[in-house]
């Protein structure tokens, strides 16, 4: 028993600075957010009185819900856009790409990472503004007589601007994925009569779905919450729900109200990670 | 049960990789229900052979003919062959069954029939009741028994093994090594099994292909081989061979007389008579631990030729002991004395001598294999 305890010891001391560092920069703020999203809003301060109000509020307001059905589509449709593209690519180099480029094709996959965030996404504004890239190239070469508008200050696009900028996160758990394949299964699938498309179908992407899992969530929740492209991208006119939670927090200055919207929104994203993760639940249990 | 139909046919079959000659020249011809192993070093192409006639490599020029037909631009999933790979290739996302039962899915048999299959595959293969465990709850022997089932149950002509013996520990590989044979007598199937273990391909094999550097260096059933290796390399390769310098006195009609270190003068038969390696220094005798044997102490003089030698070494195994000797009239090798290994078993009544023994050696020319 002695023994034991010096061994929990040692591992609660191994541990002790990073579950310090997760307390303070995860669960404090977390926490601080729940704390305030009970307390009523006075004026200019905030009333330390208990109350469910801010989220009787939340959840009855009609455009709470129709900012929040629009981040999950928004959120639901770069998730399928990315993830869909990803693929591709990421089968292409664990595949295709001799073993020796490999490397060199996943930092070049890294490198939109070297410009911040914000650039590329006003770099996606001028791409698809009025007289953007697209729109006068196209207009130059004839293709069209005005521009197009399907593009422009809309859902469509932040969902373009943001499928860019999450792509290598759903490349990555993708390939890594992939790269965990024993090749010989592949053969094993093509020996046991199966054509390369069914192997495909009945080998490959049954072990390449955890790391489609890990990408769908990885872009999933980021994207939920996301508050630059609307804000840049859609001109401010289609908020989602950050947008909203920011209006509340600064401009307006109710925290109560924007952390109960805050908290709203990560109790639903946790659900539908929950409900997504349920689903597929046969896929997280394979050991290569 | 072998009949004398062909299964599988190469016909001078190259392949290449770059610049690198992987198969050079094979020419092969494997009957139907035969075991049959390809047997070498790694490197040797055995593999890629297997893979050849498996599908999975495409070959450079000559042709492979399966069950008498072309196998050229036949896919592996066309092919009338399935493979225990090496790895096993157990798929981990399905169950025991459903692995068994992968290749089923074009079968228009009905489910309950599939089902009852894969059960006899198991059964065949001794795991049934094992269908609904997942694939990762299995040991390395029952991964095994899967790959065999799930390439069995689709009833192929040919049934390539990829060294399926060699992830498994000694006693599981004997014991499996026993199962593969009465499994394959009981199905009727052609075997191929690739292998770099030499006592494995001599217990299981009808015929062997013994092969080095991408050709066949012999090809012959395990006894042949192992009495009479057609070069020097192969029998450095199968077992254990001594070797002793030697000088040929004549040649006569087929009929060679040699002078051997150690031994005196020996007449050997054409039979005899096999092929040095073309690096090797000067000719050589080469004979098996266990064709000479040790003359007890004090024994009397019975067999036609005895030579005297010293022990030099015994190393004791509990039912044999090996004996490495230096024969009289035999030099040195690298400035060490040369010595043959000899191996006599402890039957009842022997005695196990001592080292530094001044001792005979009991031997009959028919045992000696000349490669020049």
């Amino acid at each position: 028993m002695a023994k034991f305890d010096a061994e929990a010891k040692a591992g609660l001391s191994l541990i002790a600075p990073p579950f310090l560092y997760a307390l303070g920069i995860l669960a404090i703020p977390l926490l601080t957010i729940l704390a305030y999203s009970f307390l009523t809003d006075g004026y200019l301060e905030i009333i330390r009185d208990f109350t469910w109000a801010n989220y009787a509020e939340v959840l009855t307001d009609p455009i709470v819900l129709v900012v929040m059905m629009r981040s999950l589509i928004v959120a639901a449709a770069v998730t399928a856009l990315t993830v869909g593209l990803a693929f591709p690519v990421a089968y292409y180099v664990s595949f295709v790409v001799r073993p020796e480029r490999k490397a060199m094709w996943l930092f070049l996959i890294t490198i939109p990472f070297w410009t911040s965030y914000l650039i590329r996404v006003f770099l996606w504004k001028v791409i698809l503004g009025y007289n953007g890239v697209v729109n006068s190239s196209l207009t130059g070469l004839g293709i069209i007589d005005e521009p197009l508008t399907f593009i422009l200050y809309n859902v469509n696009s932040i969902v373009i601007t943001l499928a860019h900028a999450y792509a290598p996160f759903a490349i990555l758990p993708i390939f890594v994925a992939l790269e965990k394949i024993d090749r010989s299964l592949l053969e094993a699938g093509r020996d046991l009569g199966e054509s390369r498309a069914m192997t495909f179908w009945r080998v490959t992407l049954p072990l390449a779905m955890p790391g489609v899992l890990a990408a769908v969530l990885i872009v999933f929740i980021p994207t939920i919450g996301d508050y630059v492209t609307p804000e840049v991208i859609g001109g401010g006119k289609i908020p989602m729900i950050a947008n909203m939670i920011q209006v509340q927090m600064l401009a307006l200055d109710n925290r109560p109200l924007g952390s109960a919207l805050a908290v709203m929104a990560m109790v639903v994203v946790a659900v539908i990670s929950a409900v997504f993760l349920f689903l597929n639940r046969r896929f997280l249990k394979v050991r290569q | 049960m072998t009949d004398a139909k062909p299964m599988i046919e190469c016909r001078d079959v190259h392949k290449y990789y770059g610049d690198y000659h992987a198969l050079r020249g094979i020419d092969l011809t494997i009957n139907g229900g035969e075991f049959f192993s390809l047997l070498g070093p790694s490197g040797c192409g055995k593999t890629t052979l297997l893979r050849t006639i498996a599908g999975f490599e495409d070959i450079s020029s000559g042709v492979v003919l399966i069950d008498r037909r072309s196998m050229e631009d036949v896919p592996a999933n066309k092919r009338p062959t399935n493979m225990v790979f090496q790895s096993y290739a157990i798929f981990p996302h399905l169950t025991v069954a459903e692995n068994v039962a992968f290749g089923l899915r074009r079968d228009p048999r009905s489910k309950a029939d599939k089902a009852a299959a894969v059960e006899e595959a198991l059964g065949m293969v001794g795991l049934k009741g094992y269908g609904a465990r997942s694939a990762h709850a299995l040991s390395g022997g029952q991964r095994q028994r899967v790959a065999l089932a799930r390439a069995l149950i689709l009833k192929p002509k040919v049934l390539l093994l990829d060294e399926p013996l060699s992830a498994l520990d000694r006693k599981m590989r004997e014991q499996m090594q026993v199962e593969l044979i009465k499994l394959q007598r009981q199905v009727g199937i052609t075997f191929v099994l690739v292998t770099h273990d030499q006592e494995e391909a001599l217990v299981m094999s009808d015929r062997i292909a013994v092969m080095f550097e991408g050709e066949i260096a012999q090809l012959d059933g395990p006894e042949a081989l192992y009495a009479r290796p057609a070069t020097r390399r192969v029998a450095d390769f199968i077992g254990v061979m001594n070797f002793l310098p030697a000088r040929i006195v004549s040649d006569m009609s087929g009929v060679v007389t040699v002078d051997v270190d150690g031994l005196g003068q020996v007449e050997l038969p054409a039979s005899q008579i096999s092929r040095a390696n073309p690096d090797d220094d000067g000719i050589v005798i080469g004979f098996r631990p266990e064709t000479m044997t040790l003359v007890a102490v004090g024994a009397a003089h019975t067999q036609p030729r005895e030579t005297n030698a010293t022990i030099d070494e015994v190393v004791y195994y509990g039912d044999m002991t090996y004996y490495d000797l230096r024969l009289d009239g035999v030099g040195q090798v690298n400035g060490k004395p040369r010595t043959v290994r000899i191996s006599m078993r402890n039957v009842f009544g022997r005695d196990v001598q001592e080292v530094g023994t001044r001792t005979r050696l009991a031997w009959s020319p028919g045992s000696l294999v000349l490669f020049r």
